[in-house]
């Protein structure tokens, strides 16, 4: 793989099995440095695995990665301090307070908390007044930016961050992508995964993972406009019988539910959505449906998701 | 409160020492209705489901789930709910048919309503071949979707969902909301709370608690309309930072 001299992490066909499971088969990508890159998909993806191997916490059974040019297997020693990971769980010490955590893995890495002050302020300003407070006490949305405060502490050059909005409510994580806005504008590299597809919008590039495998990489604007299907917006009073009427439609090629309506794909790649939404709507208003409303909708990362994804996990056998 | 209604909530409080928990809620939840229990973490869904459950009794207030008092008849209560979460659900050791033949032996079921309603599971899900096989080794989407129906089983009047799609893949995710949707048409009533702000709009109702509080209730297209937010996401948002 070609990767330019900017690269802080470059993986070449990644392999990783457990036994007969096959966790990563042949994952290639490249990072720049200074930017702010997801892996967005589903649980068993392998983005757990993928992240301990860059963080040198696991070895690959194949295949080979490169972070911040140096291998993650034969120079374990030297690029370990050089980053900064925050594992998928919860794993500071819970009866410890806010500050001792810090202390702890400042010292683990040979550093002070004072010496790390510029680089961590932003995010430990705001847990300073809870500084004697156990992290185990923390809200969730607390312990998050602890344990991202933690990954910092000893400067490292890139921050590998696995699920750090998993399980966190809505409020919490958007105040915590704010915070990795702000940790990118100061230069350092980020790699970070999550299962929530409008998460993809935070990244400058995204690469969609499901089973061990990228289904694409590019940035979140070019993946969702690779769906190149007619995508509208239903909207009918009783939409799971309006959902249920369309897919025994023949027109249909998917219809599922997204936000407040249903989006609907047409089976005709090439037709023009705003030619479709008077069709749709008018084959929903003849069978019997009220409050038929049917525009054209602007894709997304999830509709372009579900698009490549092919069979789901959960899929009835064919 | 209506003649029909699965779930009643008033002036429900729960106190741990000098912390309210959940401070004087009251709701209402109609029979067959999907309703979404919001909140951020710490807002006090969590006490408040445990209360409705019948595992944790109030400090003050009333409430009845499935026309059951949640102080006085919680037993009762236990028997006639359903319940899944993310967290546990399924035993990973045992197989599909042993998981299901476990929970409708705790549920009472005699053993012939237990094959009968195991075929008819199975079919439906399409997991007729996987009957054997443990529950750790199926994929997560197929568990989450065996074990919303396993919590069925006993055909509750009212099931409750603890964040039934963390992690779930998009297409499944749906999937199981349809799982959902289809329980609903039947009759029964869901209370479900997810961290996906697009499946608040999939209910029929939500409400979104602040601080023990419940800051909003109504559907989603009225709540976005008297807020005036574009999304129950921005909705959830403001109302977290107000306070």
């Amino acid at each position: 793989m070609n990767a330019a001299p900017t690269a802080a992490v470059v993986a070449d066909t990644l392999d990783k099995r457990f036994g007969a499971t096959q966790a990563l088969g042949g994952v290639s990508f490249s990072v720049e440095a200074g930017e702010l890159f997801g892996f967005v998909g589903p649980d068993g993806g392998g983005k757990t695995t993928l992240f301990r191997i860059l963080a040198t916490l696991m070895l690959p059974t194949a295949g080979s990665a490169r972070v911040l040019g140096a291998d993650v297997v034969r120079d374990l020693w030297s690029l370990r301090p050089r980053i900064g990971y925050m594992p998928g769980r919860f794993s500071l010490y819970p009866d410890l307070s806010v500050v001792e955590n810090l202390q702890f893995f400042a010292a683990v890495f040979g550093t002070t908390i004072a010496a790390a002050r510029a680089q961590i302020a932003p995010i430990y300003s705001q847990l300073e007044p809870f500084n004697d407070r156990r992290a185990g006490a923390l809200s969730g949305g607390m312990k998050q930016k602890l344990a991202l405060c933690c990954a910092l502490v000893h400067r490292p050059e890139i921050l590998l961050l696995d699920e750090p909005t998993t399980g966190v409510d809505a409020v919490s994580r958007r105040e915590f992508w704010d915070l990795l806005g702000d940790l990118k504008r100061s230069g350092i590299t980020i790699l970070v995964s999550t299962p929530y597809m409008d998460e993809a919008t935070r990244c400058d590039r995204v690469a969609l993972m499901q089973r061990g495998q990228l289904l694409a990489t590019d940035t979140p604007q070019r993946i969702a406009a690779s769906f190149d299907r007619p995508l509208l917006a239903v909207h009918a009073a009783d939409r799971y019988r309006a959902l249920l009427a369309l897919r025994e439609w023949p027109r249909t090629r998917a219809v599922y539910p997204f936000g407040e309506s249903l989006h609907y794909v047409d089976a005709r790649a090439a037709a023009r959505p705003e030619a479709i939404a008077p069709e749709v709507a008018a084959f929903l208003t003849g069978r019997g449906f009220t409050d038929v409303h049917v525009s054209t909708a602007t894709p997304t990362v999830e509709d372009a998701f579900i698009a490549r994804m092919g069979a789901p996990d959960g899929a009835h056998r064919a | 409160m209506t003649a029909d209604a699965a779930i009643t909530a008033h002036e429900l409080t729960r106190r741990f020492g000098g912390f309210t928990a959940v401070d004087r809620i009251t709701f209402d939840v109609r029979a067959g209705e999907v309703f979404g229990f919001l909140g951020a973490n710490g807002a006090g869904k969590t006490t408040a489901i445990r209360m409705l459950t019948g595992l944790l009794a109030p400090s003050s207030g009333r409430a009845t789930v499935a026309g059951y008092d949640i102080a006085r008849e919680a037993e009762r209560i236990k028997r006639r709910i359903g319940y899944m979460s993310q967290r546990f659900s399924l035993y990973e050791d045992l197989t599909v048919r042993e998981n299901i033949r476990l929970y409708g032996g705790i549920y009472g079921l005699s053993d012939r309503d237990i094959d009968d309603r195991t075929t008819r599971l199975l079919a439906r899900l399409g997991l007729e071949h996987a009957a054997g096989q443990f529950v750790r080794a199926i994929p997560l989407g197929w568990r989450q979707k065996l074990a919303f129906s396993v919590a069925l089983l006993h055909q509750p009047r009212v099931v409750f969902l603890d964040e039934p799609t963390s992690g779930v893949d998009p297409i499944t995710r749906r999937q199981f909301w349809e799982l959902i949707y289809e329980a609903a048409a039947a009759g029964t009533t869901v209370l479900v709370t997810t961290h996906y702000m697009d499946e608040a709009e999939y209910c029929d109702r939500i409400s979104i608690m602040v601080a023990g509080r419940i800051a909003a209730l109504g559907t989603p297209a009225e709540l976005k309309r008297s807020f005036t937010v574009s999304s129950i996401d921005d909705l959830f948002v403001r109302l977290a930072r107000e306070t």
